[in-house]
């Protein structure tokens, strides 16, 4: 071959091992070499997410703009199905089953404001890479970008919901209790982390198996049951109560990761731990204080943590032939 | 000079499944099991190409040209071996650029500017650039869904070249858009050669590669078959990869219970000997060796030259005196020479006949359709078929004054003088 052989180029300082694709990152200088090979390196990974990240700002302000049109009835349109599926139960358990709990929709809307980032950000996930494919099979870039980009319009929704929420709140002359109000970022950060987790696990393995879609339908169903936000953990630890033996279930149920962060917002946003009806007090919350709450949070967002390496990690081994797959 | 692009080693198999289960329900219903074919889509690839170099990759289709390309971009991952890039790269692969069909142009601008790599004020600042390139100014903020095909592939190219990458991988695309736009991307390629930046180009279009590139892989069933400059790539490319190179069999013709036969048939080059094919503006000199069982006192001897298209290029003058000739008892050596053969690239087969010259008969003694076969490499830049004799020169306008510019406003003389300095 024809090779003409210059001085050794110095080895760069910035040479990046890429697993299965090459980051062509902003500011990449001309001396800096990307390599592509099989190898799944995490490290670099998380630092091409993080040196893309204006790259997934634009995603979502994309994603968005596809979806609402950029107006404000296109927002207003999406916050339809939030407020209907919280007038549903709100009218089958206050009015029809007649639960009796006090500013119930305010409760809902603690529990549903955690649960509609995740289930929206799950779901739309799941088929992002397949129905981006256009993008996925002619450009390299971290394709983790677009399912975080999902979590990232979820979270947009969030922000419109707490907005809503804030002024019902304002509305109904509620006091949420602000010595947990100081928990919710901590409890919104492990919310976003176990989220992002999630749905970069599910966008991938949706490329190989296009059934994924519906089975997430059907397990968060079962999910969004297994998590107290229309009925309340104190009523499933009451029912325990009445078997000692079965006490332990409570800490199964407690493995939900949702579950503490669901039970955060509703604590600083319901404010009561218990209340009367007719002669009876229900307990809807244990009556911890803040250091155990932010405990149970921190616990959830070391393994949000671990799960998010590990989501990436997966991401990275099915990445490579995404190209093929699609 | 330093390397762009190091390939290494790279391999990439494929699996070709005969029934591929995409679903979970099918994968257990199946038993999780999915019978594959290995495919190599690349096998073993090394090469280095090297920085500010415009390196072409030739090959038919399905010898894993494309596919080495979205290796070197990193859309697939290889199976072994590694690829290392310096500096920052845009791929143009197949049609457009991954559009989202439903943002507006302008959206898809800064959509597709970021995911190559740009800030948002660098496409800021690229953005009427890229808008003018694309000629797209009255459709900016229309949905990329209702743009024709020619406007999708304009954007595309529009805003891969405005990136003014270090590298560019450019697959087949040239060939889109009208000639107006075709023109403007060579323009362009032009002008990212003069600055230095490296560019790959895969095609199975020659005239493009040899135009443009320095040096051409070769490639055939994922492995590279030579990497050299572009006259000799193509050659090695029509040659052994498009089989042009083999006679499907000669036919012959002629009188039943014919006395006359044409024996064996050569072309002979008259450059290098060592070379197999020649170069264009050789000589070429054609033998047949003739057997006659009857002395013919007025024969002719036609001869034609058929492309690989087997469309005709020469056939013989019947009325030139030379090619009439009187064939004794026994027969002989007719010897048909082109002092100068002005063709250019491609493989070329010869027929040779001979008839009677008595133009009130039309017996065909004896006739060998494609019988043997000569090569022309062109080493040269110049595309085409033929090679022209052609000569270019310079003159002023006025006359008189050779070599001095003339004053503004001065008078033009008539066009006397031009047959002096036009040799």
């Amino acid at each position: 071959m024809n090779l003409s052989v210059g001085p050794a180029p110095a080895e760069p300082e910035h040479v990046s091992t890429i697993g299965g694709s090459t980051r062509f990152v902003p500011g990449q200088s001309n001396d800096q070499i990307t390599i592509v090979n099989g190898k799944v390196q995490l490290g670099q990974r998380l630092k091409d997410l993080w040196r893309n990240r204006e790259l997934l700002v634009l995603l979502t302000r994309t994603e968005l703009k596809v979806k609402y049109k950029n107006s404000v009835l296109g927002y207003l349109w999406s916050m339809l199905n939030p407020a209907l599926v919280l007038a549903i139960y709100y009218v089958v358990f206050k009015i029809i089953t007649k639960n009796g709990q006090p500013n119930f929709a305010i409760w809902l809307f603690a529990g549903l404001l955690v649960w509609n980032l995740f289930n929206g950000a799950a779901m739309g996930a799941t088929g992002v890479v397949v129905g981006k494919a256009s993008i996925v099979k002619k450009v390299a870039f971290p394709r983790e970008l677009l399912a975080l980009s999902v979590v990232g319009v979820a979270m947009v929704m969030f922000a419109i919901q707490v907005v809503v929420l804030v002024a019902a709140l304002l509305l109904f002359g509620i006091t949420p209790d602000f010595t947990f109000v100081t928990l919710l970022p901590l409890a919104l950060v492990t919310l976003v982390v176990f989220t992002g987790a999630v749905s970069i696990f599910l966008s991938a393995v949706n490329v190989y198996l296009r059934d994924t879609q519906h089975l997430t339908e059907v397990l968060l169903m079962a999910w969004f049951w297994g998590t107290p936000i229309v009925y309340s953990f104190g009523q499933i630890s009451g029912q325990l109560a009445k078997y000692p033996s079965l006490l332990w279930m409570k800490y199964v149920y407690l493995c939900n990761p949702v579950t503490p962060i669901v039970m955060t917002f509703q604590r600083a946003i319901y404010g009561q731990t218990q209340y009367t009806y007719m002669g009876n007090v229900t307990h809807v919350l244990p009556n911890w204080g803040v250091g155990t709450y932010a405990e149970l949070d921190g616990v959830v967002l070391a393994v949000s943590v671990v799960l998010f390496l590990l989501a990436l990690v997966v991401f990275g081994r099915l990445e490579g032939n995404f190209a093929e797959e699609l | 000079m330093a390397v762009a692009i190091e390939v290494t080693d790279i391999s990439k198999q494929f699996r070709l499944y005969s029934e591929k289960h995409t679903s979970l329900k099918e994968r257990v219903i199946h038993g999780g099991k999915m019978p594959f074919t290995p495919f190599w889509a690349l096998r073993d690839v090394n090469v280095e190409i090297n920085q500010g170099e415009t390196f072409g990759i030739l090959g038919r289709n399905g010898c894993g040209k494309s596919t080495l390309l979205k290796c070197v971009a990193g859309i697939l991952k290889p199976t072994t071996g590694e690829i290392r890039v310096r500096g920052s790269l845009a791929a143009m692969l197949e049609l457009g650029a991954g559009f989202q069909p439903d943002l507006s142009g302008r959206d898809n601008i800064y959509l597709n500017g970021s995911l190559l790599g740009l800030s948002r004020a660098e496409i800021e600042k690229r953005f009427d650039d890229i808008v003018a390139f694309a000629e797209l100014e009255e459709f900016i903020d229309n949905q990329v869904k209702f743009y024709s095909s020619g406007m999708y592939v304009r954007l595309g190219f529009a805003v891969a070249v405005n990136v003014e990458p270090d590298v560019l991988l450019v697959d087949e695309v040239l060939a889109v858009g009208d000639a107006a736009f075709q023109r403007k991307c060579m323009d362009h390629v032009k002008k990212f050669q003069r600055e230095g930046r490296t560019i790959v180009v895969v095609s199975h279009g020659t005239d493009t590669i040899r135009q443009n590139c320095e040096r051409v892989m070769v490639m055939n069933h994922g492995r590279v078959i030579t990497v050299d400059e572009p006259g000799e790539g193509i050659r090695v490319y029509l040659a052994d990869l498009l089989g042009v190179g083999t006679l499907e069999g000669s036919e012959s013709g002629g009188v039943e219970g014919n006395v006359f036969a044409i024996g064996t048939v050569t072309a002979e080059h008259g450059g290098n000997g060592a070379r197999t094919h020649m170069y264009p503006g050789e000589s070429l000199t054609v033998t047949a060796d003739l057997d006659s069982l009857a002395a013919v006192p007025s024969a002719m001897a036609t001869i034609a030259i058929h492309d690989d298209r087997n469309e005709l290029v020469f056939a013989s003058d019947p009325d030139d005196p030379a090619c009439q000739m009187e064939i004794p008892l026994g027969g002989g050596v007719v010897r048909f020479f082109f002092p100068e053969v002005p063709l250019l690239d491609g493989t070329y087969s010869v027929s040779v006949g001979v008839r009677s010259a008595n133009p009130a008969e039309t017996a065909i003694f004896d006739w060998k359709d494609q019988v043997t076969r000569f090569e022309v490499a062109n080493p040269g830049r110049a595309t085409g078929r033929i090679r022209l004799p052609l000569d270019v020169s310079f003159r002023l306008r006025s006359t008189g004054h050779t070599g001095e510019v003339p004053a503004v406003g001065a008078e033009f003389a008539p066009l006397a003088g031009w047959e002096e300095s036009a040799s």
